[in-house]
């Protein structure tokens, strides 16, 4: 598919979604079991790009303390639980994955 | 007129302190998109036409490694999946607006925005100039992104690739879920997702992540109906 087509669909797609509701609103009453299934949105779309990306570092399973990506990504869940900011929890990760792979 | 001004202004100022962590954001997404292949005009393009940072992110890491457009357009749907929840949360305030300014402002939905602009309607409630507020808070973000996305493209060539740019993405998410997992099924979408992308991992056509998504939210969801069942009872 080109590119372009990619993102046009996308992007109409990701607009559809963000006027869905406020387009839909007093013409369509939304069913609770929609409302409910879609806070399993966030946790369920995050955790299945948070998983690969710290515990695959080359497309590999690696739970071992030599995985730099793993070391560095807990450094940001407990930076993220203390400081609850997205911009801390970002460059102590980088720095976590710079320094370890520059001390091993 | 000046009621307008000022609730745009306040807005802008609501909006400001998220703007300091998008900035960063945008300069990685610059940077990873002009690696991952595509050229700079296209990699700009994204940012306006699409103008969801973390899909943008999963696109660009999709079109480095050739999945099939179809797969990215369905990635991009899912990982923007909880716009809707942003929709229906915001759909009351904005309902007697006229059509226009409901898709412009649909447009302007993005996390950062929503974030700045659901606390003040819901600490000031709605007053008759509110919809400029949610425009200025959505205009400033929209202008930062697409300046953040600009400057990591021009200075995107000159990123070494030791830098591990693309471990940004996780550790946003990381920030992004932590504060989310408050109760036991959320949590339990959480680590299914998380489990099923990695055995998904090796899927064809880059399918395990959409596989991983849903596969959280029945779990989610079963076990949240299996909770209210239990406690009607």
């Amino acid at each position: 598919m080109n590119i372009w087509l990619v993102f046009l669909l996308g992007g109409l797609l990701t607009f559809g979604m963000r006027f869905s509701f406020i387009y839909l609103f007093g013409r369509f009453e939304i069913p609770h079991i929609v409302h409910r299934t879609l806070r399993f949105v966030p946790p369920a779309v995050l955790s299945a790009i948070i998983f690969p990306g710290i515990l695959m570092p080359n497309n590999q399973l690696d739970i071992s303390l030599g995985n730099h990506r793993l070391l560095a990504g807990l450094i940001a869940v407990l930076v993220a639980l203390w400081t609850k900011n997205t911009l801390f929890t970002i460059l102590a990760g980088m720095a976590a994955l710079l320094i370890f792979q520059l001390a091993f | 007129m000046n009621q307008r001004i000022s609730m745009l202004w306040a807005g802008v100022r609501a909006e400001a302190p998220i703007l300091v962590g998008v900035f960063p954001f945008g300069l990685i997404y610059g940077a990873l998109a002009l690696n991952s292949g595509l050229s700079p005009f296209s990699a700009q393009m994204m940012s306006s036409i699409v103008f969801a940072g973390s899909s943008q992110f999963v696109a660009a890491q999709l079109i480095h490694d050739t999945a099939p457009g179809l797969i990215i357009v369905l990635t991009i749907g899912i990982v923007n999946l909880r716009h809707m929840l942003y929709s229906a949360s915001m759909a009351e305030y904005i309902e007697h607006l006229p059509m226009k300014w409901k898709v412009l402002l649909s447009y302007l939905l993005t996390d950062e925005c929503y974030a700045a602009t659901i606390i003040h309607y819901e600490e000031d409630g709605l007053k008759p100039a509110s919809h400029w507020f949610f425009l200025g808070a959505g205009v400033s973000l929209w202008s930062t992104w697409q300046a953040s996305s600009a400057l990591g493209i021009f200075l995107g060539a000159a990123v070494p690739p030791s830098w591990s740019l693309d471990f940004a993405l996780p550790l946003t998410f990381i920030a992004m879920v932590m504060p989310v997992l408050k109760d036991f099924p959320v949590i339990a979408a959480a680590l299914s997702a998380g489990v099923v992308a990695l055995l998904a991992f090796n899927l064809p056509f880059k399918l395990g992540l959409i596989l991983a998504a849903l596969a959280g939210i029945l779990v989610g969801t079963i076990l949240e109906n299996r909770k209210l069942s239990k406690a009607a009872l």
